[in-house]
């Protein structure tokens, strides 16, 4: 299915919006419907255009959220300050409008559900978006599959999909946050960057030769992805995705 | 500029241009021979186009630009790619 969903030349499509939901203060989820949406794999993204009326164009890639349902998917947007796209994504776009996407986009950062291997997400800020899908395409497939999520996050408020994880969690996912600058009383981890621990906690070192995502902004990936690999991780077995400053 | 992103980058703009997907292929470095997923190359985005670099010796093995009604692709840096393709009939004899 992945290979099927990215044969063929991309074309603009437009989607219409059918929902949009704040996930934190500064992020919002945007659920359309896109007609001839060929279907996507977790992990892949799509570009957006937004076009003025004088035709001034700005186009931006955003990571796909939701597991593949047809011609539905979700986006999620982090709003930045200084942005030129996510500042109308993840504050004006409301239901009924119109979004011209293209996608689904990436053969590469993708996990194949008929991959047996444990699988150990990285996820830093709003790199939690396309490892949410894989995590969603995981409970869809009522897949077995040892899964465990890192997740680097400022602080609780900026928790992406909290109350969606949390339910993961109590169903059995192997969860960890990480909090930076500020974490809960009694989170038993005092605030600060990720560390060498935080990713081979548990039964995760190397020796189990889990297929890896990390993504998140440049700084966080090749952080994490330098400790993975100092702890032992194949580099072959890890997968990055940065977003850096051609976001917003 | 030190700020790069990873080869996924170059899919949408690719994917407008070639029907297989390229960020998942294979290439080899023509300056180093290193092989490696053309998503791993890192991608300096902060030009008219996107410039990758061999994630292991830094040679510039991609450029890529997108222009209002034309795209130019610059791809001396790689000696090959490998593309996975559905399986097909097998060649048939050249005549």
């Amino acid at each position: 299915m992945a290979r099927a969903a990215v044969l063929g030349r991309l074309t603009w499509l437009v989607g219409k919006v059918t929902d949009v939901r704040d996930e934190t203060p500064t992020a919002r989820t945007i659920t359309l419907e896109v007609p001839g949406w060929p279907g996507h794999a977790p992990g892949q993204h799509v570009d957006v255009r937004l076009t003025a009326a004088d035709g001034y164009s700005a186009q931006r890639s955003y990571s796909i959220a939701s597991a593949a349902d047809g011609t539905r998917l979700e986006l999620t947007v982090q709003r930045l300050a200084d942005g030129e796209v996510s500042p109308y994504l993840a504050g004006v776009l409301a239901a009924g409008y119109p979004l011209e996407l293209r996608g689904p986009i990436g053969g590469w950062f993708l996990w194949d559900a008929a991959d047996p291997a444990p699988v150990l997400l990285v996820a830093g800020g709003s790199g939690i978006v396309p490892l949410m899908a894989m995590l969603r395409a995981r409970a869809a497939a009522a897949a077995s599959i040892p899964f465990r999520l890192v997740y680097s996050a400022r602080s609780p408020d900026d928790v992406i999909y909290a109350g969606e994880l949390a339910g993961l969690q109590r169903a059995g996912l192997d969860v960890q946050l990480v909090y930076t600058r500020s974490a809960p009383p009694g989170s038993g981890r005092p605030a600060g960057r990720i560390t060498a621990a935080d990713l081979t906690a548990g039964s995760w070192g190397p020796d189990r030769a889990p297929a890896v995502f990390v993504c998140g902004p440049t700084g966080f990936v090749t952080a994490a992805a330098e400790l993975l690999t100092a702890a032992g991780h194949d580099p072959g077995r890890i997968k990055t995705e940065r977003f850096g400053p051609t976001g917003g | 500029m030190t700020d790069y992103l990873d080869g996924n980058v170059l899919g949408g703009t690719l994917g407008e241009l070639f029907a297989v997907d390229i960020t998942a292929a294979r290439a080899q470095c023509a300056s180093c021979g290193n092989r490696g997923a053309v998503a791993q190359t890192l991608v300096y985005p902060a030009g008219p186009g996107m410039v990758a670099r061999c994630p292991a010796c830094g040679a510039v093995v991609i450029r890529l630009a997108r222009g209002e009604d034309r795209a130019w692709l610059d791809l001396r840096g790689l000696s090959y790619l490998q593309l996975e393709v559905p399986p097909g009939p097998e060649p048939s004899p050249a005549v």
